[in-house]
């Protein structure tokens, strides 16, 4: 068995649609317990105040919106690559649900940043190159909207795609690059000196799993949806076709 | 419970829980609605 099969819109479809329910089954049992538990059974920080609970919704979202623009690349460097529409349309599918995890990142961040920075906005290098991550998921979905024929515009797309990579990059890494801006180090880490207290880690790291799991269950349904909206210009050509 | 920063924790809160609640509701609702019609199209190339 080969993962190509897959690329088969008949059988993505036939295989994936029995796992969207168990997906998002997990989603809202790994997002119920991550969320509950971050937002009433953690304490306050000594020098965050509560404001520290913006943590379960702010990181992980952050996380979904970069990642989900890795996966666009990948998903387009298959289409460019291997043509298989598929993974045109699975990008396309991830689009929306990153452009809605990156508005909840700067939205959360922004709010927080008011009480503890004094300022909802600050053109620090990992906001700003979040905020371009931002307009580029825009840009994406409007070159698709704007091309009527479907592969000129998954061509088109996929090489934005690629070109926005930079800064979606740029987003997880810009704390690194540059020692300067307000913006503070990673919560969660491979060393555990840079992790977040204890007390917060494992609800964060279950909420990043329910958010994970809602991204997983989204694209796969929307991709779905893609299939079927081709199958029906498909269909409704062909039937114009015998009409005539 | 959130002390003197609630408004800020509460209104960071209730924006991300209604942008998914929203992304999750399109979602479904444009699933639902390309599936019929491309339940109702298979159906006109049957001769239903």
């Amino acid at each position: 068995m080969s993962i190509w099969e897959y690329a088969n819109p008949k059988k993505f479809t036939e295989t994936f649609g029995r796992w969207v329910p168990w997906v998002y089954g997990i989603a809202a049992l790994c997002l119920g317990t991550g969320l509950i538990w971050g937002f009433f059974f953690t304490p306050e920080a000594e020098n965050f105040g509560s404001t520290v609970k913006i943590i379960y919704v702010h990181v992980p979202s952050a996380f979904v919106a970069i990642n989900a623009w890795i996966m666009m690349v990948v998903t387009s460097l298959v289409w460019l690559i291997r043509r298989h529409h598929v993974s045109a349309l699975a990008a396309r599918a991830a689009a929306p649900v990153g452009m809605t995890m990156t508005i909840i990142a700067l939205a959360t961040g922004a709010i927080w940043g008011q009480p503890m920075w004094g300022t909802w906005w600050e053109w620090d290098p990992r906001l700003t190159s979040f905020l371009i991550l931002f307009l580029f998921y825009i840009g994406y979905i409007a070159l698709w909207a704007a091309i009527p024929d479907p592969d000129t515009a998954a061509d088109l797309t996929s090489i934005l795609c690629i070109v926005g990579s930079v800064f979606a990059v740029l987003s997880r890494y810009a704390v690194l690059f540059w020692n300067q801006g307000l913006h503070q180090g990673a919560s969660l880490s491979m060393d555990a000196r840079e992790n977040v207290a204890d007390v917060y880690w494992l609800p964060l790291v279950i909420s990043m799993a329910g958010f994970v799991a809602l991204f997983v269950a989204l694209v796969l349904q929307r991709t779905i949806t893609e299939i079927r909206v081709r199958r029906i210009a498909a269909l409704s050509a062909r039937l114009h076709r015998a009409e005539a | 419970m959130l002390g003197q920063y609630a408004t800020v924790v509460l209104s960071a809160w209730g924006v991300s829980l209604a942008a998914l609640a929203l992304l999750v509701g399109l979602s479904f609702a444009r699933a639902r609605r390309v599936k019929a019609q491309l339940d109702a199209i298979e159906r006109q190339r049957d001769g239903g």
